[in-house]
């Protein structure tokens, strides 16, 4: 059986003020996998991607890079990762093309070697123009891509992107996403992803961890979490206004706007009953989306109960 | 990493760090030698030709090499501590921590880029000197080991601030208020036989005055203290230093959480 490319047991972190950000949590991602870890702000999920890459020191149990103990030898295992961290962190007096020729000669890369992989890189990540320019100069978006180009310099097997969409527009994340889907699909790349935006996570990923208070509460498939899924909300919006909520039996329906309706829709119940039942009351529906996307539905109602909950729920939405 | 690999990253780093300074020449490189150039004129001679004779020589020649050695330990120790303090502040440290290279690596390389800038500092200084005095070298082979090793020891003292730094006024505290009067009391512009004797032993225990003494020598070939104690004093300095500054890389002083 092949090793999977992280694996972790029983990871411990107690930062020095003495909180506890991980409480052995136990967590594995298969080779090749696209993988989310989500969890509210200060669930675990950046201690435990910082102690995967060395940045954080951990203070029990073990973690595994291709089968290769950090604490035997971190060095070998460094090799097979790429990390693009959630803030920036390049040196933004430095030009494009130092940065990513910079990162390969920490691996190692002769600068022959170096090169034609950063042209290739920098290319498809529309960024070869600005090769010359300094770090600084470039749009947030640009300075995204700047980072995953960089990771991928020396052509790690395992890529960790920690919210790597973080403030950027909705173009541009849809292509990240495109050449994130095609590293995974084409080069077999596993990646391991934290995202606020669990729009991301769904469209992208085959497999989901949920932290919480340093803990894994669930380590599934995103289909099977969303089966799971009891409850979903719909906004339809209307032809004409209406003066208040209608009633549709068995469904609870309430009036956001004028010319819009909220309707929840538990696991079994159908739809068209809903538009059927607004039909003979003569109300038109013109279109129709999920209030929240799905994964959150479920996200929010898995973190649910704890203290703080809503507030988190505000934390997470897109 | 294999050893063509370790050298293609100490060489990554050596090169940034050179990059850097030289593109911020005029922060870097520039203002020691207008100070430098101040120094000859103002102390040299307007004022040495006032003073005379010191251990022998015209007051010129005795200080250009307090001087040179002066600039060498003040632009090693602050191209490491503000180089480095810099990546830690920008997390650019990040990139070199999630990469394979040895904790070495980045310590040589840090200090190698250090020893560059302190150097090449000291060689434009030694160039600007030329236009005030005719410099002769007793001990050329001396001269230079010294300048180097002193090079290296300040760079490591920088790459140490840099780890302890929490904010920038942490990387020009020990410059301001250690270096520079070390640096001035160890003595550049003096001969500690001028001293009444309580002071000569004070000043003994300066360590920037042995190398600023054995540098004299290496021009000159006077020195006010024993020059074997000197150069074992300064190698103990780099490997008790080097060994502090890697034993906080291992574990992650000032840069891991």
């Amino acid at each position: 059986m092949a090793e999977p490319a992280l694996s972790i047991r029983g990871l411990t972190k107690v930062y020095g003020n003495g909180f506890q950000a991980l409480k052995g949590i136990d967590l594995d991602v298969a080779e090749g996998d696209f993988f989310a870890l989500l969890g509210p702000n200060g669930a675990g999920k950046s201690t435990t991607l910082g102690v995967v890459c060395s940045l954080v020191q951990k203070s029990a149990g073990r973690v595994s890079i291709f089968g290769i103990d950090i604490d035997r030898d971190f060095a070998r295992a460094k090799y097979h990762l790429g990390v693009v961290p959630q803030e920036f962190n390049f040196n933004q007096f430095e030009k494009v093309l130092d940065i990513v020729l910079a990162q390969a000669g920490y691996y190692g890369m002769s600068r022959r070697e170096a090169l034609p992989r950063a042209e290739q890189l920098l290319r498809d990540l529309s960024l070869w123009d600005k090769r010359n320019g300094s770090a600084r100069m470039l749009s947030g978006g640009m300075k995204r891509r700047l980072m995953i180009a960089r990771a991928l310099m020396h052509r790690p097997k395992l890529l960790i992107l920690d919210e790597p969409t973080a403030g950027v527009d909705i173009e541009l994340r849809r292509s990240m996403w495109e050449y994130m889907r095609r590293i995974n699909r084409e080069e077999g790349t596993t990646i391991i992803l934290t995202t606020h935006y669990l729009e991301e996570a769904e469209s992208l990923c085959r497999n989901v961890a949920i932290i919480n208070h340093g803990e894994i509460i669930r380590s599934t498939s995103v289909r099977e979490l969303l089966t799971e899924l009891d409850t979903e909300t719909f906004l339809l919006d209307l032809a004409h206004p209406v003066e208040a909520a209608p009633e549709v039996e068995g469904f609870e329906v309430s009036r956001v706007e004028p010319s819009q309706l909220a309707v929840v829709v538990h696991r079994g119940q159908r739809l068209n009953d809903v538009f059927s039942a607004l039909g003979e009351q003569g109300i038109q529906v013109v279109s129709m989306r999920n209030r929240a996307n799905r994964l959150e539905e479920m996200f929010v109602s898995m973190v649910e109960g704890d203290q703080g909950a809503i507030d988190r729920h505000e934390e997470v939405r897109a | 990493m294999n050893p063509r690999q370790i050298a293609i990253a100490l060489w990554t780093l050596v090169l940034k760090e050179i990059k850097r300074f030289t593109r911020i020449w005029p922060q870097t490189l520039l203002p020691p030698s207008i100070t430098m150039t101040m120094y000859f004129i103002i102390f040299g001679n307007l004022i040495g030709s006032r003073i005379g004779e010191m251990d022998g020589y015209t007051y010129m020649d005795f200080i250009v090499p307090g001087l040179i050695m002066m600039a060498v330990i003040t632009n090693s120790y602050s191209n490491v501590a503000s180089s480095f303090f810099s990546n830690k502040f920008q997390r650019s440290v990040e990139e070199m921590m999630v990469s394979p290279m040895p904790n070495w690596v980045i310590l040589a390389g840090f200090v190698l880029g250090g020893m560059t800038r302190g150097l090449g500092v000291g060689v434009i200084v030694t160039l600007v000197s030329l236009f005030f005095t005719r410099l002769s070298v007793a001990h050329p082979l001396l001269t230079v080991l010294v300048v180097v090793l002193t090079a290296a020891l300040f760079a490591i003292g920088g790459f140490i601030n840099a780890l302890l730094g929490k904010k920038f006024d942490d990387i020009s505290i020990v410059p301001t208020f250690i270096l520079t009067p070390l640096t001035y009391l160890g003595g550049v512009f003096y001969s500690i036989s001028l001293l009444p004797d309580l002071w000569q032993g004070v000043s003994m225990l300066n360590p920037i005055l042995y190398m600023v003494n054995v540098f004299r020598y290496g021009f000159l070939g006077v020195s006010d203290i024993p020059v074997g104690w000197a150069l074992a004093a300064i190698l103990a300095f780099i490997v008790v230093l080097f060994g502090i500054a890697l034993w906080m890389l291992e574990h992650g002083k000032g840069i891991r959480s």
